[in-house]
């Protein structure tokens, strides 16, 4: 459990740096509740005959938290990487926190933070060295020692990277990704591979970096993770967009059937019903007492997510 | 300026220490030149040989393989390992100028090098009876070799390894193409007793000529009445190193990648 302490430690402590012009005020956030972190118009990329990603458009805000979804090989991967300025693009605009990334500088690389995916680097370096090196890439950088604290690796600071388990190692990675100090983080599938203490524990950091204010764009392949944490959900498949709307509405998954089942003489049932509360309130009165292995469901971001990325396409 | 010097310098000290860590890097770069000449010492005495002990020739050539291990082979390998592991997106991903990742790995050769040729050196005195030259004009050529070999190799090294995707595939073809450049370069053999085909492929390539140099720098003047052209003819090894130089930094200016092929 110690090890769990990190979760709500001190934020506000790893930004002693932190220029004071970078905290919301009330004038701040009327600017930035009508600018983009993010905007995407008409994105097209091809790898020869394969076009990965095929007229992707959305727009994010400063100081949301935004899911990116989608099964692989539908263009996820593609579109962030162009959006932090690794790969380039075929066709459309894109503004990443007012510039493009195709022509990213030094002064623009300074205000993002990338935690990639699949990294097996820094080997034998320890994980001090690591996060005062990265710390040293950047203008005003977050104190390492309280970023190791606020990702748990407090007690890891002398071990060589290659001795970290998978989990840690990822924590890691986050924390590379947030020593500069950045307005907006690219957190692509940060959670893979970590237990559920663990993936909670990194729900709360998030959670914290947002009540800071920092925008974040994240790829995720757990659904309750998206549910969690993300003001919106940006669904892709095939290259284009398939839905956009916060995870409640998804899919008009508010106003979808829920399913009720419970046990009648010994057989189970279950009834897809628009009007859940009056079926029960009939069961009640039909049944008497309490009802035997009563369920109400309302269908889940996952559903609604395979619905939107599988049945389609059938 | 201060602070591009500040990066560089933090770059070159995080090089040094996962150089020193890792054990396969100490291994061939440091260890295998220092195996060779002791071992290739001791039972080789190739009676071609004249005016010096094959121990004090073969100093000469492992001091000039130096580089190539620590610049080219070293660098041919490291760098794919580096692209396909992701610390070179990780980096790219970073403020930290583009200029502090060459002069990182710039920054660990030459300490790979000095410290390989203290050992070789120290070596080849306690155990070979090596003379170490100490007059000035000895100094002066062997830096000035050594600087031309450092932008040579080291460029070479970064050029080579936008060839492969791995490192594993690096090394399968970086290994045998040292092994066959020192073995037709006069490393460990005396030139002269080479069949001329082989001279005229050495003679193309710059370790050759860095050779011939430095045993212009470890054995005695008149040895150079030995060599192919009678004489060490220094002019012309500069010149050949110099356009070595060139197309090195040329090559590795416009082949260098940061991100795995496909992944841009």
């Amino acid at each position: 459990m110690r090890q769990l302490a990190w979760i709500g430690s001190s934020l506000a402590s790893s930004r002693a740096r932190t220029p004071e012009s970078r905290r919301p005020t009330a004038a701040s956030v009327t600017v930035c509740a009508v600018s983009a972190a993010i905007e995407v118009e008409g994105l097209r990329r091809a790898y020869g005959p394969l076009v990965a990603v095929d007229g992707v458009s959305f727009s994010i805000p400063k100081g949301s938290c935004t899911a990116l979804l989608g099964p692989n090989g539908a263009g996820k991967t593609t579109t962030v990487e162009i959006l932090e300025g690794y790969r380039h693009r075929d066709a459309g605009s894109v503004t990443v926190l007012g510039t493009d990334p195709a022509r990213g500088d030094r002064s623009w690389r300074q205000r993002l933070g990338i935690v990639p995916q699949n990294c097996a680097d820094l080997l034998e370096l320890t994980v001090g060295e690591c996060v005062r090196h990265f710390a040293s890439l950047y203008p005003a950088p977050r104190e390492p020692d309280a970023v190791l604290e606020l990702v748990g690796l407090v007690d890891k600071a002398g071990s060589r990277v290659t001795t970290l388990s998978g989990g840690q190692r990822r924590r890691l990675d986050v924390a590379l990704g947030i020593i500069g100090n950045p307005e907006l983080v690219f957190l692509d599938e940060p959670t893979t591979g970590f237990d559920p203490e663990a993936r909670r524990a990194f729900w709360r950091l998030v959670s914290a970096l947002k009540a800071e204010g920092v925008t974040i764009l994240l790829t995720t392949h757990y659904m309750e993770e998206a549910d969690a944490l993300a003001d919106r959900a940006i669904v892709v498949n095939h290259g284009v967009v398939v839905a956009d709307a916060p995870p409640r509405a998804l899919g008009e998954r508010a106003d979808d059937l829920a399913v009720v089942k419970w046990i009648e003489r010994g057989a189970a049932v279950e009834r897809d019903t628009t009007t859940p509360t009056a079926l029960i309130a009939e069961l009640h009165a039909r049944l008497g007492g309490e009802l035997e292995g009563l369920e109400v469901r309302r269908p889940t971001l996952e559903d609604v997510y395979l619905r939107l990325v599988g049945e389609k396409d059938a | 300026m201060r602070s591009l010097l500040k990066s560089w310098a933090g770059r070159g000290r995080i090089e040094i220490l996962l150089t020193f860590r890792d054990r396969r890097t100490i291994t061939f770069t440091v260890l295998l030149p220092l195996i060779l000449l002791l071992v290739l010492s001791s039972v080789v005495h190739p009676e071609s040989l004249k005016y010096v002990s094959f121990a004090q020739y073969l100093t000469a050539g492992m001091v000039a393989s130096g580089l190539v291990y620590g610049g080219f082979q070293g660098l041919s390998i490291g760098i794919p390992e580096e692209r396909s592991n992701g610390t070179l997106k990780r980096l790219y991903g970073t403020p930290m100028p583009r200029s502090s990742y060459f002069a990182g790995k710039i920054m660990e050769v030459i300490v790979i090098y000095v410290v390989q040729v203290v050992l070789m050196l120290g070596l080849g005195a306690i155990a070979f009876h090596v003379t170490i030259p100490t007059s000035a004009t000895a100094i002066i050529t062997f830096l000035w070799l050594s600087a031309l070999a450092l932008i040579t190799f080291t460029s070479l090294g970064i050029a080579f390894s936008s060839l492969a995707k791995t490192g594993q595939a690096a090394a399968a073809i970086a290994t045998p193409l040292v092994l066959f450049l020192q073995f037709t370069s006069g490393v460990f053999f005396v030139v002269t007793s080479e069949p001329a085909w082989m001279r005229s492929i050495a003679s193309v390539f710059p370790l050759r000529w860095l050779c011939q140099g430095m045993r212009s720098v470890f054995l005695p003047a008149k040895f150079g009445s030995q060599e192919l052209g009678h004489g060490f003819h220094l002019g012309q090894v500069a010149l050949i190193m110099a356009a070595w130089s060139v197309v090195g930094l040329v090559l590795c200016f416009r082949t260098f990648r940061w991100l795995p092929l496909g992944e841009d």
